[in-house]
């Protein structure tokens, strides 16, 4: 398939050996630490410290270079984006204004909004790789059991590895289908009128729509007969216990949540303000 | 003294969205340890039958049930789904929707898990079971990585580690190639063996079930059982003509040789049949018959050279390939399953790109001719109708093609009700497409690719899962194209359909071309059918064994006489 | 016999966020306005929030949404993700009048799915998207909320032209056609 998506990668390493419900946990923790502060200061730990993860995990940057190239140039559009819409946002927010360059009026440069989107880039750098690692050393066959483990009911834990499962057979027959249409004269591509494209899109999704519904009654019957959801809880075959490791690493990681909480809204504002 | 083990007593079914039953006064005793073949038309009621047995009905499929049906001396209605799945376990005909976990372990764990059996426990069982399928080697494997056959043992994999009493099979050989059908057949033979299951397999390729024994055929027609008797039985009456259904193609030689059938002669085993005087009618037929002549070589309409292809970095699936094919033929590809068969094909038209080597359509260099321009001389039919369909009425579902390319309504009009005449869809032709059956769904994608006048049209398993009567009626009507002049070439792995239709094939093994010869002698020759999973047909064996001195002749005027006597050809 | 999820509905929601991944991944049609484009995976998880209710909308937005964002992108954007699974659920929440499996699926049902899917994803997209934003994020406001209003206006568009030609389509599917006849 022409179309690059992040799937596991299979090494052996202190990470890909850790249960997928810990690696769970820690992604859920690191995100919620991530979107929660603005501290610059474990913004930048978050960051040293992922790198270092991405480093045990044995992964390497090339292998996953596809997605952070997409990221960077969302990142370089974001930042642009923001300069052009509002300029002196770091101002706002640090309450000073040190201009660096002199452009026009609200367009001169601050080192507080330099400062400011320096932030909202590294937000972005301290989450990504946690969640790239995530996807790239847990098992998608873990996944399920791993929701499961942490409280997630078993039905709606299974639905996400159907997902997981059939992605790539819809996958298929979206190309199939869209080939199809394509022959008998459907363009999707700019060459086409904007609302000639939208019904012309329609005409591609309603087969896979279709045929995606059936697919639900075979498998519903498939599950039926092999008695899903008999009984209140189920277990799993691709189950991970907990071991040293896991526990270790989860309590590293509930350090990390509640320091890291403390130190951002310790003084009352969830940013790190150098400027004062 | 047998027990049995399932009991219909004049049971008749309903269901909730159908006004007649589709089930009629079944009474039908299955014993344990017994194997049963279940055979009859699309919609006699086979699968329904089925279905009351694992549960389906009435617990997902609502109708209403008259009589009894007794699985373990217990009413189904009585019981629920989970427990009737404890004694009778169903490998389901679609392999890609019963298995659903992500790999193979986890899939044939799938009842243990949800019976909450121990981890430990868990992976001994699953350990046993796989190599009880020979799939030990495969448990972290996930289901992309596996054939239809492997898919398939999985699948039974899934459902013995219930340690079920019945085992049920809906149409177990309706994916699989010819050589891995076999393979299916026989391992649900040795299973039986092993386990003293009782089996239970719904199918209508009869002859492909027989290579293994079974105790009993029923055979169903328009919801009622019409023959329960053994196989020998069976097989000497003419019970299966009248249900259209195809019989062996061995019987039907011994049948226009004028023999006289006897379950005597061990019909049911072709290995061990006994021919007795028949030897001599076989001959006497071989001789009265002759061939029609084949048709003088026309110009080329579409030449394939050198072509090689792969997909990103992954190893060539088509790997230098090239032959020529001549306006008006009638030729099939074949190979197994994942050779390059619809790889080959979606290149032709231009689907996939990036491949070296050359291809002409009528002299003319293909090179740069879009997708779409290709569809006004190459049209591609898709498997499952239901991919290229996406409007309400026939109608504008055949005129879409043409309503895209900014053809005058009038035109577009002539050209549609043109289409649909040729198709036999006319009468139908305000009719929405979700009224008409899978075979005529088929017509309407057809119909749909003739609008755009092409000179060739390429079918991708143009009769897969369907029964001897559609088979028959899709088949005519593509051989009634071809009289029309439109060159036509099949992807399939349906040794008869080749046989039958296709005067020439092209064989492909693992990405290359190993045959492009007559089907009769493709079929004959034992290497080529080993390489491509084919299955050597029985009529050639039949031959050898009545020391008819050119089996292979002996085959091409089976073809050739059968084909009159079915009525089609004019 | 049913404990809590039906098994259908759990397959639905298994499948359709699968394809709501493949969707948004493969199908999404850029309309020539930076930034902005025809999304048909809403027009998709608004048909499936009618046929299978609120509960598989609700999780086809969440699990179909946060999927491709980290399979594809290598990370989620949570203050969307949210709602996705805001729209999926509300417009399976107050589209419930409409009984799409009668196969009735006219002028009436047309007019109340559309206001629907219009206030639901208009509060989604240019009020929460955008708040979340600033909450999550502290992007600027002028920013998220133009970019929070760009997208809600392509997608609402894009909910009523195809998803009320899907429901339509789907609509006949369930109808019976007993009144035909050979011409």
């Amino acid at each position: 398939m022409a179309t690059e998506m992040l799937a596991y990668i299979d090494r052996k390493s202190f990470i890909h050996g850790l249960s997928g419900a810990t690696k769970l946990i820690i992604f859920i923790m690191w995100s919620s630490i991530a979107m929660l502060t603005y501290d610059t200061r474990i913004l930048l730990v978050l960051f040293i410290f992922s790198m270092i993860v991405l480093k045990v995990s044995k992964i390497k940057l090339r292998e996953i270079g596809f997605v952070l190239l997409f990221i960077l140039a969302f990142l370089l559009l974001n930042n642009i984006a923001i300069y052009i819409f509002s300029p002196q946002e770091g101002v706002k927010i640090y309450g000073t204004s040190h201009v660096l360059v002199e452009i026009v009026g609200r367009y001169n440069i601050t080192l507080e909004q330099l400062f400011y989107q320096f932030n909202i880039t590294l937000k972005y750098f301290a989450v990504i790789p946690a969640a790239l690692l995530f996807i790239v050393t847990t098992h998608p066959s873990e996944f399920a059991a791993s929701l499961n483990k942490i409280g997630v009911n078993y039905k709606i834990a299974y639905s996400v590895s159907l997902a997981l499962r059939y992605i790539p057979d819809i996958q298929r027959d979206f190309r199939t289908i869209a080939q199809a249409q394509q022959a008998r004269g459907i363009d999707l591509s700019s060459k086409e009128k904007l609302t000639k494209r939208i019904k012309n899109a329609g005409s591609i999704i309603l087969p896979l729509i279709l045929s995606s519904l059936d697919r639900i009654d075979t498998i519903s019957n498939a599950m039926e007969l092999r008695a899903f959801g008999k009984k209140k809880q189920r277990t799993w075959y691709n189950e991970r216990n907990f071991n040293r490791h896991d526990y270790v690493t989860m309590l590293v990681g509930f350090i990390i949540l509640i320091v890291s909480l403390v130190i951002t809204f310790s003084d009352g504002s969830r940013f790190y303000n150098p400027f004062v | 003294m047998k027990k049995p083990i399932i009991c219909f007593n004049n049971f008749t079914f309903k269901y909730d969205s159908q006004k007649n039953p589709t089930l009629h006064d079944i009474n039908l005793t299955i014993n344990q340890g017994e194997k049963i073949l279940i055979v009859g038309p699309s919609g006699c009621g086979k699968s329904t039958l089925g279905h009351c047995l694992n549960g389906l009905v009435p617990f997902a499929y609502k109708g209403d049930i008259t009589g009894s049906l007794k699985v373990n001396g217990q009413e189904t209605k009585d019981l629920t789904i989970f427990s009737l799945s404890k004694i009778v376990g169903t490998v389901l005909q679609d392999p890609d929707g019963q298995f659903i976990g992500l790999s193979v372990g986890e899939d044939i764990a799938f009842s243990l898990e949800n019976d909450e059996v121990p981890i430990d426990i868990m992976k001994e069982k699953v350990i046993d079971i796989s190599k009880l399928i020979n799939m030990e080697k495969y448990l972290g494997a996930s289901v992309h990585e596996l054939s239809g056959g492997q898919r398939q043992r999985v699948a039974l994999g899934g459902v013995l580690v219930e340690q079920v009493d019945v085992l049920l099979f809906d149409e177990p050989l309706a994916n699989l190639d010819p050589a891995t059908g076999r393979h299916a057949i026989k391992l649900i033979d040795e299973i039986q063996k092993e386990l003293h299951t009782t089996v239970i397999i719904i199918e209508h390729r009869l002859e492909d079930v027989l290579d293994q024994h079974v105790d009993r055929i029923i055979v169903m027609d328009q919801g009622r059982i019409i023959s329960d008797t053994t196989p020998n039985e069976l097989l000497a009456s003419s019970i299966l003509e009248q249900t259209n259904i195809r019989e062996p193609l061995y019987i039907r030689a011994l049948k226009y040789a004028n023999c006289k059938l006897t379950p005597e002669m061990n019909l049911e085993h072709f290995n061990k049949l006994n021919l007795y005087d028949c030897k001599e009618a076989l001959h006497n037929w071989y001789k009265s018959t002759s061939i029609q002549k084949s048709l003088p070589e026309a110009e080329s309409i579409l030449e394939v050279e050198k072509i090689t292809f792969a997909y990103g970095a992954q190893k060539p699936t088509i790997n230098d390939i090239s032959f020529t094919i001549r306006k008006g033929e009638m030729i099939s590809i074949v190979g197994k399953n994942g050779a390059g068969k619809s790889t080959l094909s979606r290149l032709i038209c231009g689907f996939e790109k990036g491949h070296s080597g050359k291809m002409f359509f009528a002299g003319e260099d293909m090179k740069d001719v879009t997708i779409r321009e290709r569809a006004e001389k190459i049209g591609m039919v898709m498997q499952n109708p239901n991919h290229m369909i996406s409007k309400h009425m026939i109608y504008d579902e055949v005129a879409l093609g043409l309503v895209l390319r900014g053809i005058s309504e009038d035109e577009i009009k002539e050209r549609v009700e043109k289409a649909l005449q040729v198709c036999g869809l006319f009468p139908f032709r305000n009719w929405p497409i979700s009224a008409l059956s899978f075979g005529q769904r088929k017509r309407v994608t057809i119909a749909s690719i003739l609008v755009l006048n092409p000179e060739v049209i390429i079918l991708d398993e143009p009769t897969a899962g369907q029964d001897f009567f559609h088979y028959t009626q899709i088949m005519e009507f593509l051989a009634k194209l071809n009289r029309l002049g439109i060159t036509i070439i099949m992807v399939t792995h349906d040794m008869h359909l080749m046989l039958e239709y296709t005067p020439r094939c092209l064989v492909i093994a693992d990405g290359k071309l190993i045959a492009d010869d007559s089907a009769v002698n493709v079929l004959s020759n034992k290497k080529i059918v080993e390489a491509a999973n084919l299955k050597q047909t029985s009529l050639f064996e039949l031959a050898r064994r009545a020391n008819i001195e050119h089996p292979t002749e002996f085959v091409a005027r089976f073809i050739s006489f059968d084909k009159e006597v079915r009525g089609f050809g004019n | 016999m049913e404990r809590g999820l039906s098994i259908k509905t759990i397959v639905a929601i298994g499948i359709g966020s699968a394809v709501f991944v493949i969707l948004g991944r493969f199908a999404s049609i850029p309309t020539g306005i930076p930034n902005t484009s025809i999304e048909t995976s809403y027009a998709f998880l608004a048909l499936m929030s009618i046929i299978f209710g609120p509960i598989a909308g609700v999780l086809i937005g969440l699990i179909g949404h946060a999927l491709k964002d980290a399979l594809f992108y290598g990370s989620i954007w949570w203050s969307w993700v949210l709602v996705s699974s805001f729209v999926g659920l509300f417009i399976g929440v107050f589209a419930s009048r409409i009984n799409i499996q009668s196969g009735i699926f006219g002028g009436k049902q047309i007019i109340t799915f559309n206001i629907v899917q219009a206030i639901v994803q208009a509060i989604g997209w240019f009020l929460i998207a955008p708040t979340l934003d600033i909450i999550i994020y502290a992007e600027p406001a002028n920013k998220v909320y133009l970019q929070g209003i760009a997208a809600g206006l392509s997608n609402i568009v894009t909910v009523g032209v195809i998803g009320t030609i899907l429901l339509i389509s789907y609509a006949r599917t369930r109808s019976k056609s007993n009144s035909l006849s050979v011409e």
